[in-house]
């Protein structure tokens, strides 16, 4: 910003080019604001005691982040870190396996003319429209049917299919697959498989890698399905647990400081893929490798 | 929850009870098909759906006594979205054996078939509990659809020291209330006496009970009749909207930073609160330690002795079940013996629903109250006169009603909204019921 107006100054068209600047700037900066404090207002109350929680003015920081992380730890034995390790395998497995059948599904959708290929895509576009929150009880009640529910697997099992992660890669596919590139292969005796796994997924991966990361914020900030599926609440993941502890019943109160602390902790792995993850996203730019 | 109730079929709680005690007596031939859950030999396993924190250590207690019998406390959260869950659960077949079910949702659940009539297992448990509780769980039937485990009377809480700082009496009568918070308001403007809240129907159902309001009624061919708009609630909404609109009650929802902080702060000089309210304070108001005092809830008529109850839970055992006896065992024993009573105190913080659980020297003096030794004599006195509560088979659809329609009536702050309110509240669950399929009427 500051490099702009300056560029600007020295070129002589301040009014202007302020104008243009400082607008959006200002929005943005507003919108970040927007985005941010409730994080920050998180990250204060996680460093406040149960006293001062309610009583001491919202952004200013407290004395107990400490007593509140070890009294998380203790809660119940640790069953805190139990929900994280299984929200981390749920969002891990299930993004992975997602992006795994998107890839699959997308790039035959994507660049393959066969009988039937546009009803499909269609029927998976009408999936897209259908919230999965709709789907969380039909899926409990099949689930049960097969003997499924309150196990893992009722939780991996509907988030592999992803219409919209299909759909995607569906899109990215076309655009950044070469036919050429395919045929060349194909020409040199390279099998489908080959093709697939060797050329396409390579070239799809930032495509494949926003499908992960969506899907895998989704299952990790997914309430209802597992609400629905599990029982067992060494098996339910982080959104599920600090839920029990807000909700004791009539007389108990809930426990703000450990589910604000909770909420802090929980989302530092988002934080933190994001950042390792970033980087592919940059692949966007270099790749393609034929000129068109 | 709605999408649920809509598909009940059995129309009436003698019909729902009758066949209940056929399936439980078919579950106990054991016609089960999924084998893993209990069916082989060796201990059988129990699972206890429950929210109340520290349970699985009262179960604990339990595992080491009884090693034939294992039960696994599993904890989900309370209120409207658990009952959500019994009822999926139970349309899968996975209902828990065992599960903590407040009063006012045991109708709910019985008409949709999750628990069990467990009257055959169940003895001389009867003995152990005030009568009123205990009509709780048989819902005026023959039946019984659970052991009672808390019970919430309602009781006054008010500041000692600043009442005697302004001069206040505690009231001993709702006329009594008014005029205090009149003359709470005059000493300290910018303070209330308490608020209405609309956040919390359980309050305004105890309050109602206590005037003798009976919402929902079941005669012996399974007629339902929806009585919330009666003499007696109405009373109630009327005194509470007329403070409002006077100015002189805060129209804000409990359980709120502002409410805590209110407290703490001494801008709220009492609370309409149930016997649980100590370990609400406790966190709520952490500086006024020692500041508090319990007296009965006012009266409608001076000399009169009634209370009604916000909150309470009973255990009952799901129609799924394949060990009914053994899960009937371990619900007897967790609400009346006293090694688990006392555990129940110590370790969950409940004030038990059994008689003996209420005296003796588990109760002690609650920490945050140190200046009122004999809390929980009073207590047990006060428990005694609590009206039964009369529940039926959507509680929630009228406590959403109240929180939508109280909500902006207590927004409003006009007496006539808390009226109009009122028979919204009424309507709503009337036609719900309607539709649900029961026969009912109106009062």
């Amino acid at each position: 910003m500051t490099a702009l107006t300056l560029t600007a100054d020295a070129t002589g068209k301040t009014a202007k080019a302020r104008r243009t600047a400082w607008v959006p700037t200002l929005v943005l900066l507003l919108g970040t604001l927007y985005c941010l404090i409730p994080i920050a207002w998180v990250v204060i109350a996680a460093t406040k005691d149960r006293s001062e929680l309610f009583s001491t003015f919202s952004f200013a920081p407290g004395t107990g982040f400490f007593d509140n992380l070890s009294e998380l730890n203790a809660y119940r034995d640790g069953i805190y870190w139990q929900w994280m390790a299984n929200s981390v395998f749920y969002a891990g497995l299930g993004a992975l396996l997602s992006a795994a059948v998107s890839a699959a599904g997308g790039y035959a959708l994507g660049r393959f003319a066969f009988r039937g290929r546009e009803f499909i895509f269609k029927l998976m576009l009408a999936g897209v429209l259908v919230p999965s929150i709709v789907l969380a009880i039909p899926q409990y009640l099949l689930l049960s049917k097969m003997g499924l529910a309150d196990s893992y697997w009722s939780m991996l099992l509907p988030s592999i299919l992803s219409p919209y992660g299909v759909y995607l890669v569906r899109i990215y596919a076309a655009a950044s697959v070469p036919t050429e590139l395919m045929e060349a292969a194909r020409m040199d005796g390279a099998s489908e498989w080959r093709i697939f796994s060797r050329i396409a997924v390579p070239m799809m991966m930032p495509g494949l890698i926003t499908v992960f990361l969506f899907q895998f914020v989704a299952i990790w900030n997914n309430f209802l399905l597992p609400y629905v599926m599990l029982a067992d609440d060494t098996k339910f993941p982080i959104t599920l647990g600090l839920y029990t502890l807000l909700a004791q019943g009539a007389s108990q109160p809930a426990l703000y400081t450990l589910v604000i602390t909770g909420c802090l902790l929980a989302i530092l792995p988002l934080i933190g893929l994001f950042l390792v993850i970033q980087r592919f996203w940059s692949l966007d730019l270099l790749s393609g490798s034929i000129k068109s | 929850m709605s999408i649920h109730s809509r598909q009940i079929s059995r129309r009436t709680m003698l019909a729902g009870a009758a066949a209940l005690g056929l399936t439980s007596t078919l579950a106990a031939c054991g016609g089960s098909d999924d084998g893993d859950s209990g069916e082989s030999s060796g201990p059988v396993k129990l699972t206890y759906w429950s929210w109340a924190p520290n349970m699985e250590k009262v179960a604990a207690i339990w595992n080491k006594k009884n090693p034939d019998i294992t039960v696994t406390v599993s904890k989900q959260g309370s209120g409207a979205e658990t009952l959500t869950k019994l009822i999926t659960a139970k349309k899968a077949g996975n209902a828990p054996d065992l599960m903590q079910a407040e009063y006012q949702s045991l109708p709910t659940l019985v008409s949709n078939d999750v628990l069990a009539d467990i009257s055959k297992y169940i003895g001389d448990a009867k003995s152990d509990f005030a009568e009123g509780l205990w009509d709780m769980v048989t819902l005026g039937t023959d039946a019984v659809y659970g052991v009672p485990q808390d019970s919430g009377p309602l009781m006054f809480y008010y500041r000692e020291d600043l009442f005697k700082k302004h001069g206040l009496s505690v009231p001993k009568t709702w006329t009594e209330f008014a005029e205090t918070a009149r003359a709470a308001k005059k000493a300290v403007p910018d303070a209330f006496l308490t608020t209405f809240s609309a956040n919390d129907p359980g309050l305004f159902a105890g309050l109602s009970q206590q005037a003798g309001a009976k919402w929902w009624t079941v005669d012996g061919s399974g007629k339902w009749t929806v009585g919330i708009d009666d003499a007696a609630t109405k009373q109630v909404a009327d005194f509470w909207g007329g403070l409002v609109q006077e100015g002189v009650i805060d129209n804000q929802p409990m359980y709120t930073p502002a409410w805590n902080n209110a407290l703490n702060k001494g801008t709220h000089l009492a609370w309409v609160s149930a016997v649980w309210a100590p370990g609400v304070l406790v966190s709520s108001a952490p500086d006024t330690e020692g500041k508090w005092r319990m007296a009965p809830l006012p009266q409608w008529k001076s000399g009169d002795n009634v209370t009604g109850s916000w909150g309470g839970s009973s255990t009952g055992v799901s129609t799924d079940t394949k060990h009914a006896e053994a899960a009937v065992k371990f619900a007897r024993w967790i609400n009346t013996d006293p090694e688990a009573l006392a555990a129940l105190v110590k370790e969950v913080g409940i004030y038990p629903a059994a008689t003996k659980g209420q005296s003796g020297d588990v109760l002690t003096t609650p920490a945050f109250f140190p200046n009122q030794k004999d809390f929980y004599d009073t207590a047990a006195e006060i428990a005694a006169t609590t009206a039964t509560a009369a529940w039926g088979p959507n509680v929630q659809t009228a406590y959403t009603s109240f929180n939508d329609d109280f909500g902006s009536a207590a927004k409003s702050k006009k007496e006539s909204q808390f009226a109009s309110a009122l028979a919204t509240m009424q309507k709503k669950t009337f036609e719900d019921m309607k539709k649900q399929g029961f026969e009912v009427t109106e009062a």
